[in-house]
């Protein structure tokens, strides 16, 4: 897998992207604006087209009635002036269109009659439409249509209505009469609508947006508040509060958490003083238990001492007390050691070793215990171990796994087997005795277990060693994993890492033993031959066919 | 001061500070039959009175003490004499054993410890150094100070310095072998007689308050020189006019 440089994932184009989904301001903002222009647009241009429609009907309607009284009142005098005398038709019309244009401006006049135009005003001819003269020529109605109104002089066309009619005049046939309606005056009201429409739009949008800005200001100030509340009481700042105004929700957010933050404070300093009493409670137990048992320890050496004056039975008790004291001592030491890790005051003191040495150092410590048992212990080492760790503790764990495998030997020889890498050093213990379920695994290291109970505990170790190791390994950041088999045998393997407070990530050495895993079953080089036979995995878990995956593996993980 | 000068076979003195009666009557039989004379004191208040009655040869002193606390005893006895003192103490990873050493007492015994290993403490404590060893001279000169093996005394300048028996003989250790680094584990040894590896804060401990008597200025030893990561060694020689 190629793994991309951190650097070239984040690209120019993310920086928008981040900040849109960074900041709840902006995106409400952003959304506002972006809404209420469309909004705006959309309305603005209904609202413009309902004015123009409404506008231009309103002047289609007024430039209608107009033309119509136009033309009637033209007709009328046409066929007034006809029964009075012969008279120019041409210079009639003219009279006519001049007085229309004149006595209402708000139209012009164009009079077609045989080829001849007579217009009225600075309107020109081609302002009317052909499609309209031909229709005006084969009707008696009055026809309407919209036009490009054109002039004669050189001022720019302009949008208008037309009208057309004909008229008729006896004997001397039929005249086109069109009245032409400029909108000049419509189209300047819809031009200071539109600029009120867009000028009322945009000053509505940019308020909407001040609004949104202000509104989103006043919800994400307390909810950021709040954020900065929990995030100092995640410090570790209990004590820290927020400023608490009005009873709306917000209000009540602040009332909430400052509530939790209480809650929290209290639970933790309940904890706090329950740790302490807890402490407080080991050590006077520590100094109560201690001194009777001070007391009782001389006077059981002084019958030991005494005993062979005593008869058999008393110099006997006075045996089995004198040992048993032993025992008692270190499992009042151990539940002292086990109650320090519960109280969380357990410290490392760490300084860097070579671990090979703690090893000899342990197995040497224990070569007495090692001849009652018969069992020959081997340490097979690659070299430098160097770790930081904290010896004292360090060696209490390889006491505790040594003592452990001679126990539970049966007399077959113990092989320790130091190996490291760059980052981490392990030391596996195998022994060749009993073994234990894979299932146990994991129990092997709780507080008082006792394998198998028919197995009788003739040591008598305190059953809190594995425990206590894996507290001990765990504080260093390290693994201690066990395996086991019926009759095989099992494995304590330590890993520790070379500096402290380095994570773990893999181990040097397998969790199953070597011996089992190399080619056929390849055993240690210099070891006598195990005297158990290998036999197929025991009937607790037949149908596992490859007893490395099956194997259970208990990792301490720092937690 | 002549606590150190019993002619042997004369029952040695042993003041037991200790409120817990079983285990003071426990200690009391078992240092009689250690043939020492052991004396009882139950309460801290009465503790120097009765130090102060029984002149004792050492004192074996509990921490914890109803009335006066034992590190305060341990200070009141020790601004009075240079008797030997043995702590009992029931915590041993905490402050109070350093405080103890600090009070001046010179060697500490965990509970619970065993008949034996007490009495060692204490006869170690008893014992004084071999006269002489390799080194066949009765003066001995270590910086600016001269030492009398014989006389325990120590000289600057012809002014004697008041050490207890436990400083003295760390100083002795040291100036008997001025070409030796001692680590701690060594002094451990030869003067608190551990065969084993024992808490090295009682070498320090004891290194500082030696200091504090012999040093002319003790941020800055001269006699009883640090050997970074390995322990302490005598200062240079100084010849006194």
């Amino acid at each position: 897998m190629v793994s991309i440089p951190r650097v070239l994932r984040s690209r120019w184009w993310r920086l928008p992207v981040n900040w849109w989904w960074r900041s709840l301001p902006l995106r409400v903002v952003l959304t506002v604006f972006l809404a209420s222009v469309l909004v705006l647009v959309l309305g603005g241009f209904l609202l413009m087209q309902q004015a123009t429609i409404g506008v231009l009907d309103g002047k289609k309607e007024t430039a209608k009635n107009e033309a119509r009284q136009a033309v009637n009142t033209a007709q009328e005098q046409l066929y007034a002036a006809d029964l009075t005398a012969e008279v120019n038709v041409d210079k009639l019309l003219l009279d006519l269109a001049t007085g229309f244009a004149s006595r209402a401006e708000q139209y012009e006049v164009i009079i077609i009659a045989h080829g001849q135009t007579i217009t009225a005003g600075n309107a020109a001819v081609t302002s009317i439409p052909d499609k309209l003269r031909q229709q005006v020529e084969g009707s008696d109605k009055l026809l309407m249509t919209s036009t490009e109104i054109n002039y004669r002089d050189r001022r720019a066309s302009v949008p208008g209505l037309v009208a057309g009619a004909t008229l008729t005049v006896l004997g001397t046939g039929r005249y086109q009469i069109y009245l032409m309606f400029p909108l000049t005056q419509e189209i300047a009201t819809l031009a200071v609508l539109r600029y009120a429409v867009v000028t009322t739009g945009a000053i509505l949008v940019i308020l909407l947006t001040f609004i949104a800005a202000l509104v989103s200001r006043q919800v994400v100030t307390p909810v950021r508040a709040a954020r900065r509340a929990a995030e100092s009481l995640a410090s570790g700042n209990l004590r820290d509060r927020m400023k608490v105004r009005g009873k709306d929700d917000l209000a009540r957010l602040g009332t909430s958490m400052n509530y939790m933050a209480s809650e929290l404070e209290k639970q933790i300093n309940t904890l706090e003083e329950l740790s302490a009493v807890q402490q407080r409670f080991v050590s006077d137990v520590s100094h109560e238990l201690r001194t009777p048992l001070t007391t009782v320890r001389m006077a059981a050496e002084v019958l030991y001492e005494a005993r062979d004056d005593f008869d058999p039975v008393a110099a006997r008790s006075a045996e089995l007390l004198q040992n048993e004291l032993d025992r008692f001592d270190a499992l009042l030491s151990d539940l002292l050691e086990i109650s320090r890790f519960d109280a969380g005051v357990a410290q490392l003191s760490v300084e860097e070793v070579d671990l090979r040495d703690l090893v000899y150092r342990v197995v040497e410590a224990n070569e007495r215990l090692a001849e009652t048992y018969q069992t020959e212990i081997a340490v097979h080492e690659s070299g430098e171990a160097k770790a930081e760790v904290d010896t004292r503790r360090i060696e209490r764990i390889l006491r505790n796994l040594l003592v452990n495998a001679i126990e539970h030997s049966e007399g077959h020889p113990i092989d320790i087997l130091i190996e490291t890498d760059d980052a981490a050093v392990a030391i596996a213990v195998r022994d060749h005795g009993v073994g234990f379920e894979a299932s146990q695994a994991r129990q092997v290291f709780h507080r008082f277990w006792r394998g198998d109970a028919a197995r009788a505990r003739t040591v008598g170790g305190t059953g809190l060693g594995l425990a206590i190791a894996m507290e001990d390994a765990n504080l260093h950041g390290g693994w201690l994993t066990a395996w086991g088999r019926p009759a095989m045998g099992a494995q304590f393997r330590l890993t520790l890492p070379r500096n402290v407070g380095a994570i773990l990530e893999t181990s040097p050495l397998p969790l199953v033993p070597r011996d089992l895993v190399g080619p056929g079953g390849a055993r240690l080089d210099g070891l006598e031959a195990p005297t158990i036979p290998l036999p197929p995995l025991s009937p607790a878990s037949p149908s596992s066919p490859a007893p490395r995956r099956a194997a259970a593996e208990t990792t301490a993980s720092p937690s | 001061m002549s606590e150190t000068t019993k002619s042997a076979g004369a029952r040695s003195r042993v003041l037991v500070v200790d409120d817990d009666a079983a285990l003071a009557e426990m200690l009391s039989i078992v240092l009689r039959n250690e043939g020492f004379e052991p004396i009882w004191c139950a309460h801290g208040d009465k503790a120097f009175s009765a130090f102060k009655e029984a002149k004792p040869d050492l004192v074996l002193l509990d921490l914890m003490l109803p009335g006066r606390d034992g590190v305060d005893v341990c200070r009141d006895i020790r601004a009075e004499s240079g008797v030997p003192i043995v702590m009992l103490t029931a915590k041993t990873d905490t402050i109070d054993v350093v405080e103890g050493l600090e009070a001046g007492a010179d060697d500490y015994v965990a509970k619970p410890f065993k008949a034996k290993e007490l009495v060692a403490r204490i006869k170690t404590r008893l014992r004084r150094m071999p006269a002489s060893e390799e080194v066949d001279v009765e003066t001995l000169r270590i910086g600016d100070l001269s030492i009398s093996v014989d006389g325990h005394s120590v000289k600057r300048d012809g002014v004697q310095i008041q050490l207890t028996p436990l400083e003295f003989d760390l100083l002795l250790a040291l100036a008997r072998r001025p070409w030796q680094v001692f680590s701690r584990e060594v002094l451990l040894e030869q003067v608190w007689g551990y065969r084993h590896a024992a808490d090295t804060r009682l070498v320090n401990v004891h290194v500082q308050r030696l200091r504090s008597k012999i040093e002319r200025d003790p941020e800055h030893p001269e006699i009883v020189v640090t050997v970074r990561g390995i322990g302490y060694k005598a200062g240079e020689t100084v010849q006194v006019r």
